[in-house]
């Protein structure tokens, strides 16, 4: 090296980004933190998060959240792990465009999506309801699901079912103990791309559901829609319950995927 | 399993594939086919095939100004979020270990959170500066730009960093060996070989800002700045969208099913005419 080359410290190609990371993502979020534990004096205080905690119409909002979440979720789950086992098995796995035209959504914008989505449930006589709001998120997400699901089955190297197969098992018996288990990454990675996105999805809920179908995205958005600053400190609150919830059902993920990948190696990575 | 039974199998996955293909598929089509009639609802009497709703597009000035917002959004966030990712990139790439793990948590927090939080923590900074710090800013198009460009770069920097790790150290100390200066090597040697990840970090930010609508919403109150999405959402929120939707719908769904087959058509004969070389 020269001595010039040891002078140059390419990292500093990354303090531009720390910056912009420091300012637009670290700083919200103490900034979350301080106006979800300032009262309206100014002074520490608790209540905002007891408020979070007793009033029952953000409590039966969070709870509608979870349960819009976990029924979407499974649906959703329901239908993409077939059609991703299908895609990835044989004849199908050599379409390339055929897998292509599960994920293109995707790229299409989803409110346009989700638009006419409604157009046509509406169509067919199916009004804004709370099964019309799953329905939505299922459309949405759908893509999102299918992809890692999809990814984990057609890399999934072939010679452990023909294992499984030669030493006696039945195609029933290889999918439950051995594709299954094998593509548990995919399917939890499916999952916390839609499971908790759904709480931010309050336009799908306000577009497709009824007046009693809301998300606690909603909640929190409204609470900051009309810029009066006694609002704030609630919604911060709110969302620091939120945050708190990502936390944890990622650590369940990783633990889930974790577990699976301590048995036997499978996929070539 | 005998030949029989297995071709009612085959048959029957065919039959999965295909409705859920029609699932995703009629309502955007029943859009399209819409487009071209100025009955009130999609569904309703068809009437003569017409173009007046193009016609009306055109017109709808509000329309267009969303549209163009997303672009021009979508565009300069996707820009600025492929420089810093790009360069956020390099710089991680040379960092400790611990440094580096350190900075890669930091920058899957957008990524992991919830859209909502991320979104009103751009709205209170904007007001912490505004109010608190009294800097003369405000809610504005460039503040959405900034916001995209933020919860876009991590995406960038995931599309970068594999293309990274694979390129081979030895060139860019081979160019400095050579005499070149390390920022003439980084930019003459490192950076085209990048460039096919920075082409698809780019596109990947652009199509995430277009798709963007929590942070758009919560960051656009009072500002009188409408995308595609919040115009929409308002719209049906309020008094329905005008039906020049459809067209615009239709436009977009064109443009990006061909765009996205094309590439992938050109991509696949490209892979297969490698393979034979090979």
């Amino acid at each position: 090296m020269t001595k010039k080359g040891k002078v140059f410290r390419p990292t500093a190609f990354a303090f531009p980004y720390l910056a912009v990371t420091l300012v637009f993502v670290i700083i919200p979020l103490i900034l979350v933190l301080v106006y979800a534990v300032r009262g309206a004096d100014g002074g520490f205080t608790f209540d905002n998060f007891r408020l979070v905690f007793t009033e029952k119409e953000t409590l039966r909002q969070l709870g509608q959240t979870i349960a819009i979440a976990a029924q979407s979720t499974a649906i959703c789950l329901l239908i993409a792990y077939p059609v991703a086992y299908i895609l990835a098995s044989q004849p199908f796995n050599k379409m390339a465009i055929l897998a292509l035209l599960f994920v293109i959504p995707m790229w299409i914008n989803f409110m346009l999506r989700i638009f006419a989505l409604q157009s046509l449930l509406s169509m067919i006589g199916v009004g804004k309801s709370y099964g019309a709001a799953v329905i939505g998120m299922v459309y949405d997400f759908f893509p999102y699901m299918l992809l890692p699901i999809y990814t984990v089955l057609s890399n999934m190297d072939k010679s452990y079912v023909e294992a499984s197969r030669d030493l006696g098992a039945n195609p029933v018996q290889t999918f439950f103990k051995v594709t299954l288990p094998l593509s548990v990454p995919g399917v939890v990675s499916g999952i916390s791309m839609m499971f908790m996105p759904i709480f931010s999805s309050y336009a799908i809920t306000k577009m497709m559901g009824d007046m009693n179908t809301t998300v606690i995205g909603a909640k929190i958005a409204s609470l900051f829609e009309n810029q009066n600053y006694g609002s704030y400190g609630y919604g911060s609150a709110l969302s620091f319950v939120l945050l708190v919830l990502v936390l944890v059902v990622m650590l369940i993920g990783n633990a889930l995927t974790r577990r699976t990948q301590k048995a036997p190696k499978g996929g070539k990575a | 399993m005998n030949k029989t039974s297995s071709k009612v199998f085959l048959g029957f996955k065919w039959v999965v594939l295909l409705a859920v293909l029609v699932a995703i598929y009629l309502p955007l089509l029943m859009i399209i086919i819409y487009s071209f009639s100025t009955s009130p609802s999609v569904g309703g009497e068809f009437g003569g095939v017409t173009i007046a709703l193009y016609e009306k597009l055109f017109k709808n000035t509000k329309m267009l100004a969303a549209l163009k917002n997303t672009l021009i959004i979508g565009l300069v966030s996707a820009a600025l979020a492929t420089i810093l990712g790009t360069t956020a990139s390099v710089g991680i790439h040379y960092m400790k270990k611990k440094v580096k793990s350190a900075v890669d948590t930091a920058s899957q927090i957008t990524v992991v959170n919830a859209e909502i939080v991320t979104a009103m923590g751009f709205f209170l900074l904007m007001i912490f500066l505004r109010d608190t710090v009294n800097v003369p800013v405000n809610f504005s198009l460039w503040w959405l730009i900034i916001t995209h460009t933020v919860i876009t770069t991590p995406y960038v920097i995931l599309t970068v960093t594999p293309r990274l790790q694979q390129l081979n150290p030895n060139l860019l100390e081979a160019s400095m060996d050579l005499g070149a200066g390390p920022m003439r090597s980084l930019f003459t040697v490192m950076l085209p070989q990048l460039a096919g990840a920075m082409v698809s970090g780019f596109a990947l930010a652009f199509t995430l800002s277009l798709d963007d609508f929590v942070v758009t919403n919560v960051n656009s109150f009072g500002a009188n700045i409408d995308t595609i999405s919040t115009y929409v959402y308002s719209g049906i929120r309020k008094k329905g969208v005008p039906i020049e939707i459809r067209a615009l719908s239709t436009i977009i769904f064109v443009v990006v099913l061909t765009a996205l087959i094309v590439y992938n058509v050109v991509k696949n004969k490209k892979a297969k005419e490698l393979a034979k070389k090979a």
